[in-house]
C-alpha cells in the first residue's frame, strides 16, 4: 500500500515541471520511504531517511532553486528512444527478480552468511543490545571511517566550489 | 500466490526506472539530481526489503524476542544514506557553478553555447 | 521578519528540544535506534532551523565558520585517532577492547568514542554545506 504511494509520488515527480513542486514532492517521497523503512524492521535506517531527506536534502535543493531556475524548459520535441531503452532494463530486470528469494523468506541466501553471528555473538563481545550500532562501529569499522570520509571529502569540495560562506560574500561585495 | 512475495521487488524496479527515465530524457540538471535521488533510493528500499524475515523484528537484542530482521543491510543502507546527500550537495554545488558560468541549467542549452564558442 | 512571529516563537521553543534531542540519539543509540550518523544529521538539521528562521548572519555568529570547519576535521580525526590508539596498545587497527581492562568495556569505549567522532563530522558537514549554499544566495 505504501509502496503504491510511493510509486504514485515517483510519476508525479517524472511528469511535472514546476521544479518547486517536484522537490516538495521528492521531500513526501522521502517520508514514505522512511515509513516504509519502519515497516521492513529498519528503526535506524527510518530514523536517518526522515532527517535527511525530508529535512536536510529538501533544503539543499531548494537553496539550489533559489540560485538557479524555478521552471524547467519544455522540451523541444519528444522522443520515444529513452522510453523504449527504460521498458527493456525494466523488463530485464524484472525477468531478473523471478529468481529472487520471496519476500520476509527466512531461509534466504542473504540470511544465513554472516548475520547469523552478529546477532548472536555481539552480545557477548560487544555489550550493545542495538546490534545495528555493534556491526556498524565494531565490526565494521573500516567500512564506516570511509564513509565518514566521504563525508568529510564531499564538505571539502562544496567549500571548494561554493567558498565557505563568509569570504565568498567578502569578495563579491569587493567586486560590485 | 508465490508472485505476490515479488511484490516489493517490481515496486523497485519501477521506481529505478522512473528515476533513470528523468536522467536520460530530461536536459534540466537539478530534475537531472532528482532522478539519481529517485534511483538511489529504490536501491535502499531494495537492500531493506531483502533483509526482513518474516515474523522478526527490529534488531535490538531484547529479552522475549528471538527473530530478527537481519542488520547487515540496515547497516550499509544507514551510512548510504548520509553519504548520499552529502554526494548530493556536491552535485547541486556543481549546478550551481555551471548556472555562474553559463547562465543556464538546460544541458542542450550549455552544449549549445560551448559549441558557438 | 516581524510577520513571521508565530514561526520564530515555535522555532525558538523546538530548537533547544532538538539539538537536546540529538544529544540523546547521539548517547543512547548503543541501546536504542540512534547513532552518530543521525544524531550528526538531526544536530545539523537544528542549526540549519536557526539559520533559516533568523538569518544565516544570526547564525554564523553562533557557529562561526573557521569553527565548524575545524569541526569537520576533529570529527574523522577522532575517528582515525581511536584507531591509532588501539594499534598503540597492542592491539590491530580499530580493535577497540585493548581499550580497557575488560574486552566488553573496551568495545563499549571505543563505539562511543568513534559513535561521537561521525556525529561531529556528519553535522559540521551539514552546517557547512548548507552556509555555503546560503552564502551564495546573498552575493
Amino acid at each position: 500500500m505504501l509502496l503504491s504511494f510511493l510509486a504514485t509520488t515517483a510519476i508525479a515527480v517524472v511528469v511535472l515541471r514546476d521544479l518547486f513542486a517536484v522537490v516538495m514532492l521528492f521531500g513526501i517521497y522521502s517520508l514514505l520511504t522512511a515509513s516504509i523503512f519502519l515497516v521492513l524492521d529498519a528503526v535506524d535506517v527510518a530514523f536517518t531517511e526522515a532527517a535527511v531527506g525530508a529535512g536536510i536534502s529538501t533544503v539543499l535543493m531548494l537553496a539550489t532553486l533559489a540560485l538557479t531556475a524555478r521552471t524547467e524548459k519544455k522540451p523541444r520535441q519528444w522522443s520515444p528512444l529513452p522510453l523504449v531503452v527504460v521498458m527493456i532494463t525494466g523488463a530485464t530486470l524484472i525477468y531478473g527478480t523471478l529468481d529472487m528469494p520471496r519476500y520476509g523468506d527466512p531461509s534466504a541466501a542473504i540470511h544465513q552468511h554472516v548475520a547469523p553471528r552478529y546477532i548472536n555473538e555481539s552480545p557477548h563481545e560487544t555489550g550493545i543490545p542495538n546490534i545495528v550500532t555493534s556491526v556498524l562501529a565494531s565490526y565494521r569499522g573500516y567500512d564506516t571511517l570511509g564513509e565518514v570520509a566521504v563525508i568529510f571529502t564531499a564538505g571539502v569540495g562544496v567549500m571548494v566550489l561554493l567558498g565557505a560562506g563568509t569570504r565568498s560574500r567578502k569578495k563579491k561585495g569587493e567586486k560590485s | 500466490m508465490q508472485w505476490l512475495g515479488l511484490y516489493n521487488y517490481w515496486i523497485v524496479i519501477f521506481l529505478m526506472m522512473a528515476g533513470f527515465y528523468v536522467v536520460i530524457s530530461r536536459s534540466n540538471l537539478v530534475k537531472k539530481i532528482v532522478g539519481l535521488n529517485l534511483f538511489q533510493t529504490s536501491v535502499f528500499i531494495l537492500y531493506i526489503s531483502m533483509s526482513k524475515v518474516q515474523g522478526g523484528t527490529a534488531p535490538i537484542l531484547k529479552e522475549g524476542f528471538a527473530v530478527y530482521s537481519n542488520p547487515l543491510p540496515h547497516v550499509l543502507i544507514l551510512t548510504a544514506i548520509v553519504v548520499g546527500v552529502a554526494t548530493t550537495a556536491l552535485g547541486l554545488a556543481l549546478v550551481v557553478r555551471i548556472k555562474e558560468a553559463y547562465g543556464t541549467v538546460e544541458e542542450d542549452e550549455i552544449h549549445n553555447k560551448d559549441e558557438s564558442l | 521578519m516581524k510577520h513571521h512571529l508565530v514561526l520564530r516563537v515555535v522555532a525558538k521553543l523546538l530548537i533547544p528540544l532538538i539539538l537536546l534531542f540529538a544529544l540523546y540519539v547521539q548517547f543512547h543509540g548503543d541501546y536504542g535506534p540512534g547513532g552518530g550518523f543521525q544524531a550528526g544529521v538531526i544536530f545539523g538539521a537544528g542549526f540549519i532551523l536557526y539559520a533559516l528562521v533568523f538569518g544565516v548572519d544570526t547564525a554564523t555568529a553562533v557557529a562561526r565558520p573557521p569553527v565548524v570547519r575545524v569541526c569537520v576535521a576533529l570529527g574523522l580525526l577522532l575517528f582515525s585517532g581511536v584507531g591509532v590508539v588501539s594499534l598503540l596498545l597492542g592491539g590491530r587497527y580499530l580493535d577497540y577492547s585493548v581499550l580497557a581492562d575488560d574486552p566488553v568495556r573496551g568495545q563499549h569505549l571505543g563505539i562511543l568514542l568513534i559513535e561521537l567522532g561521525v556525529g561531529i563530522t556528519v553535522a559540521a558537514v551539514m552546517v557547512t554545506i548548507f552556509f555555503a549554499f546560503a552564502g551564495r544566495e546573498r552575493a
